[in-house]
């Protein structure tokens, strides 16, 4: 009798709770249909209560997010037009000063609860779903694959910009997971798009790239994103790339050398040891065709039967005395890796006179 | 039930003698860990404040009117911890809702406090101590007071040290207990000034 009115208390006090906040949500997260509008010209009526991003999504409107709204990127920088309230606490580390005054939101952050106008670059009008068919997967090295994604329809990208692969649920893993990946391939190539995704121990993403995914398999694509794409300038181009980080480069280089770009380039590409090294055949006939291209591979603790005759030290070293060489040119810096190697790579590129608005990086954390 | 005490005198004794951080040690971690500067400490202070104050009379009812006569006393912790946690979560939506700017500024703490003792440890002094209905609202608001001063405190001298030399080792948590015992030694000083604990 005891336990029988123990479990009805605690269910019925639980229950009670629960159906105080389920009305609660309901009534109180009911914000009605509202109007988005988009660029001034553009309207939807939406439901509003959602974040902006899910709203977008909603409509067809992908704002790029490499976190899938978690608020731990701050790629969904949006303009809001119309007046939501201040900045919130987790928005604050993401934004510049400017763009403060300019009320940029992250849209992962920012709720829709009234009529709504923001703007947003028109290629985001350009982002779609793509379903892609894996055609090929290629190890590069013991730990970097090389996977390319076909469908039947054409993406147009800029070389160096990136997509979001999207993963379906598998194993332990609940929901579907988001990841960029850069594409390593041409823009030339229309119908499919190649990745170069290494494994990241406990990563969602890789994981599945990794241990679940066979060729003729079906993958769904988001994209192109971002604004990494070499400039038009006659400057001389430093390439610093190491690992998986080579895809972006690879397709930029790949661009250059079909449109028949003809600057002084010279890609360092950082690495441990030989088993970490892959494209180098590629490299070297570029590196034939592309009379002003260089490829300057470096090992920082390259195995004793490797037998490396090449650059040795850190990439960043390895640079300093390449441009210590070279002398004082007109240089910009095109860099992709982790954060820790991108600032690193500032720092010296800095050293060199190479101010910061003209190095454009690509940071994956 | 009911100790024939005004509820301001507990008010003050809760909020000053038996400080709910610096006399009890209830609620450290947030104390340690949102008293970097003084905006945030302001802002989970006044969560707490709020939280503890609603809570304290919420449990009260629940437990002198469901579970005492039912004999369920043995699942008060359980309880209040459902209670706590409902409450927090319909505040939430609640301030949302009607003040967008309370929101800005309490928003993401109220989540954090759910699981903060200092709301659990208040509402187990009042059962323990019988308070009736009226003491333990200021019981409830006195010891969220109480936190929030002693937060506020310790964040504005942590960023008054953030600039000055501090031996390297001491940078970071092991300064900031040096200071959270120094002013717990300072409130001890307040003992006597009200007779009750």
């Amino acid at each position: 009798m005891q336990i029988l009115i123990t479990a009805l208390v605690l269910g019925g006090i639980s229950a009670v709770l629960a159906a105080i906040i389920s009305v609660a949500d309901a009534v109180l997260n009911n914000y009605g249909d509202v109007k988005l509008t988009v660029n001034g010209s553009k309207s939807y009526t939406v439901k509003g209560g959602s974040t902006l991003l899910t709203t977008l999504a909603g409509e067809k409107i992908f704002v790029p997010s490499a976190c899938g709204g978690k608020g731990s990127c701050g790629l969904c920088k949006v303009k809001v037009l119309s007046d939501i309230g201040p900045i919130l606490p987790t928005e604050l580390p993401y934004l510049t000063t400017k763009e403060k005054s300019e009320n940029v939101r992250l849209s992962c952050q920012v709720k829709v609860k009234g009529d709504i106008s923001i703007e947003i670059p028109e290629g985001l009008f350009n982002i779609r779903e793509y379903a892609s068919t894996v055609s090929t997967i290629k190890d590069l090295t013991h730990d970097i694959k090389e996977v390319f994604f076909s469908f039947d329809d054409d993406i147009n990208f800029r070389a160096g910009q990136y997509v979001q692969l999207i993963v379906p649920p598998y194993g332990e893993i609940k929901e579907s997971t988001m990841r960029a990946y850069s594409m390593s391939s041409q823009p030339s190539i229309k119908n499919g798009v190649e990745l170069l995704i290494r494994l990241v121990p406990n990563g969602i993403v890789t994981t599945y790239v990794h241990k679940y995914l066979k060729e003729k398999d079906e993958v769904r694509l988001l994209g192109p994103f971002g604004d990494f794409f070499l400039r038009n300038t006659d400057a001389d181009i430093i390439f610093i790339a190491g690992g998986s980080g080579m895809a972006p480069i690879k397709s930029i280089i790949l661009d250059m050398k079909e449109k028949g770009i003809k600057r002084n380039a010279y890609y360092f590409f950082g690495a441990r040891s030989k088993k970490d090294l892959f494209y180098l055949d590629l490299m070297r006939e570029i590196e034939k065709e592309v009379p002003n291209f260089h490829f300057i591979p470096a090992l920082s603790s390259p195995l004793p039967e490797d037998n490396w005759q090449g650059e040795f030290g850190l990439i960043t070293d390895v640079v300093d005395r390449y441009l210590t060489e070279q002398g004082e040119i007109e240089r910009e810096g095109y860099l992709c890796g982790s954060p820790g190697m991108i600032n690193a790579c500032i720092t010296v590129l800095g050293k060199h006179k190479i101010p910061e608005n003209r190095i454009y990086f690509d940071k994956f954390g | 039930m009911g100790v024939p005490l005004n509820p301001f005198v507990i008010m003050v004794a809760a909020a000053l003698t038996s400080n709910m951080v610096l006399s009890n040690f209830l609620g450290m971690c947030s104390f340690i860990a949102v008293s970097k500067d003084i905006k945030t400490a302001n802002g989970l202070g006044m969560a707490v404040t709020f939280v503890l104050t609603l809570t304290s009379v919420l449990n009260y009812l629940v437990y002198y009117y469901i579970l005492v006569p039912l004999e369920l006393v043995y699942l008060r912790y359980i309880v209040f911890i459902i209670v706590i946690a409902a409450f927090v979560q319909f505040l939430e939506m609640l301030i949302d809702r009607f003040s967008p700017s309370l929101y800005m500024n309490l928003g993401i703490f109220l989540p954090l406090i759910t699981v903060n003792c200092a709301i659990l440890g208040g509402v187990l002094f009042m059962i323990i101590r019988d308070y009736n209905l009226m003491q333990s609202l200021f019981f409830g608001f006195g010891s969220g007071a109480g936190w929030w001063l002693a937060i506020v405190a310790l964040s504005t001298m942590r960023m008054r040290l953030r600039e000055k030399d501090i031996p390297p080792q001491l940078v970071g948590p092991g300064l900031t207990m040096i200071i959270i015992g120094i002013m717990a030694l300072a409130f001890l000083g307040f003992s006597g000034m009200v007779p009750v604990q």
